[in-house]
């Protein structure tokens, strides 16, 4: 009976460890989180206030209608939707529909072609990254968008992925849409596409995700301020109006709020493609 | 009859290249011919305008003298070997806590992984504002109340000192949420009679942890050892923006590989010498990669 209660006991102080540290990881996540939408908020003086306030007394909404005139964030926002919107699209199309052919078909040379992608995966990009930058120069890209686009339309991960997932659906079903007489093409667009639904999501959010935050790639090819993406012209705001706070906190918050959504929205899948890469390997 | 045969195979292929021929067309030109480029660069001497020259292995030979390089070299090995074990027990204590049966567990694991899909640039901001420098930086403050000396607060990211560990925590920070996923995905995979078996011999929780989980988890580990590792010698943004100051310069104490392939290509525009630079990042990777075939290998076969 003792041993009963001691064990009853030495689980509730168990609960309560764990939640404690589930307290803390929340805060330890989310406070700069909230230090961002509180500082937001501020006049740039109040922002270094010690004991920290975390709801502004006066709420200063006028950061959020200052910082689209200060810069042309806008702008930025236009250009980082378009390029990603361009890219994830490009990425969905051409990586099922070679991924299709890799996975379902027997042709010659299909290994070799894809150990070709394969063999990339593990190259970063950064080893090559200036000579892809001297060879877009070349084309009379430099400085613009579409540099930007081509550079991550055609990635081998996409290739890879969708290959992985197709290979899963049996062959069964190809095998009797071609008895049906639907052609290649047919069956590409009639049936895998829609079976593979959760991995073109899977592909969405990652190319979305990457697309809208990557950095280094339109900082080594846009010059023009107004071709700027939203990161690339969010860091130049930071540089050149470093003190700022209340107006680079607020410009944060607008650059964050798309990824979020998606995020939010499709985290399912996100989910699902990190644990499906994690128990490959 | 082998005509038509021949034709047919043919035919075939060109209906599968077909598929293929979108992506890899752009892949090709895009991807492949620059990495093939990269690697003649790397013994050439050229500044993207004038004729290429042929320098045989200078470039590797001008790298080891260059003590940028080497402190490239000597900060992205330090930076590595401090991020990797410290994401992965963090990592794994965050997927063993989110495992358990709890109130809220989709709302603890959203809230994890927020920082991983955040844009970099505005939470480096956020960072660099709680990590000031100054006496008056929030997380200055609260050490100075918690007994801290005021003259002896750490300067953090502009400080030769506090440099590496700002951006050491700062990358377990942000990066955490995504292999606790894989960690998650590892320990749904063990079989739930392995814990039943064990609480009938009277195991305890770290007795569990140690003779099933922990054991039960080493491929999941090693897989994230090995990708840990790649994206750790890849790093940049993270360096550029808590360390690099407003114009991104970085000095000895912070510089990594991939800002010294930066600044002397785009920077200076000695093309080859940071194709060079870029080769070691790429052997360093090669070698991560292979290891990670070989335990692959190790891992299906027992």
């Amino acid at each position: 009976m003792q041993t009963v209660d001691g064990n009853k006991y030495r689980n509730i102080l168990y609960r309560v460890f764990l939640y404690i540290c589930l307290l803390l990881l929340t805060v330890v996540m989310l406070v700069p989180f909230a230090w961002m939408l509180s500082s937001s908020l501020k006049l740039n003086k109040d922002i270094f206030v010690f004991p920290i306030r975390w709801i502004p007394e006066p709420i200063r909404w006028q950061n959020y209608i200052d910082i689209w005139k200060r810069i042309p964030l806008l702008n930025f926002l236009v250009n980082t939707v378009k390029i990603t919107v361009i890219v994830t699209a490009f990425q969905l199309l051409t990586s099922s529909f070679a991924a299709y052919a890799f996975a379902k078909r027997e042709f010659d040379f299909k290994n070799q072609l894809f150990l070709a992608y394969i063999a990339t995966i593990a190259v970063p990009w950064q080893v090559y990254m200036v000579p892809q930058y001297i060879f877009f120069r070349q084309l009379g890209l430099n400085d613009t968008h579409l540099a930007l686009i081509i550079l991550q339309a055609f990635s081998a991960f996409g290739v890879f992925m969708m290959r992985q997932f197709y290979a899963s659906i049996p062959d069964s079903l190809c095998e009797a849409a071609r008895v049906d007489g639907m052609n290649e093409y047919k069956i590409w667009a009639k049936i895998m596409l829609p079976l593979s639904k959760p991995a073109l999501s899977t592909l969405t959010i990652f190319t979305f995700v990457s697309t809208w935050n990557d950095f280094l790639g339109p900082m080594i090819y846009l010059r023009t301020d107004t071709k700027k993406t939203v990161q690339l012209g969010l860091r130049m705001f930071i540089s050149q109006y470093a003190a700022e706070y209340g107006l680079i906190m607020a410009a944060s918050v607008v650059a964050l709020i798309p990824v979020l959504i998606i995020f939010l929205s499709l985290q399912k899948y996100f989910v699902a493609g990190i644990a499906m890469s994690g128990v490959k390997g | 009859m082998k005509n038509k045969a021949l034709s047919k195979r043919m035919r075939n292929n060109l209906l599968s290249y077909s598929f293929i021929l979108p992506n890899f067309l752009g892949f090709l030109i895009f991807t492949l011919g620059p990495i093939l480029f990269a690697f003649i660069l790397a013994f050439m001497e050229w500044d993207g305008n004038h004729a290429m020259k042929f320098v045989g292995f200078e470039n590797f030979i001008a790298l080891v003298s260059n003590q940028r390089f080497l402190a490239a070299l000597r900060n992205t090995v330090v930076y590595s070997l401090a991020t990797v074990p410290c994401t992965l027990v963090v990592a794994l204590g965050l997927a063993i806590l989110l495992n358990q049966n709890i109130r809220g567990r989709a709302f603890f694991r959203t809230v994890s992984f927020f920082p991983y899909v955040a844009s970099l640039v505005a939470v480096a901001a956020v960072w660099n504002m709680l990590f000031s420098p100054s006496k008056s930086g929030p997380v200055n403050m609260i050490l100075y109340s918690l007994g801290w000396e005021a003259k002896s607060l750490p300067a953090w990211a502009a400080s030769r000192d506090w440099v590496m560990f700002t951006l050491v925590l700062f990358s377990v920070w942000k990066n955490m949420g995504y292999y606790m996923v894989i960690y998650l995905a590892g320990l749904q995979g063990i079989n739930s009679e392995l814990y039943e078996a064990a609480s009938l011999d009277g195991a305890g929780r770290m007795q569990k942890f140690r003779y099933i989980t922990w054991p039960q988890l080493k491929p999941t580990t090693f897989f994230v050892t090995v990708i840990l590792t790649i994206n750790c010698f890849k790093v940049f943004d993270v360096v550029y923006m808590l360390a690099g100051g407003s114009n991104g310069i970085l000095n000895t104490s912070a510089i990594v590989l991939v800002s010294h392939i930066y600044e002397e290509s785009f920077g200076k525009w000695r093309l080859g010498y940071g194709s060079a630079v870029a080769m070691v990042l790429f052997l360093i990777v090669l070698v991560v990669t292979l290891i990670q075939f070989k335990g692959e290998k190790n891992y299906a076969n027992s």
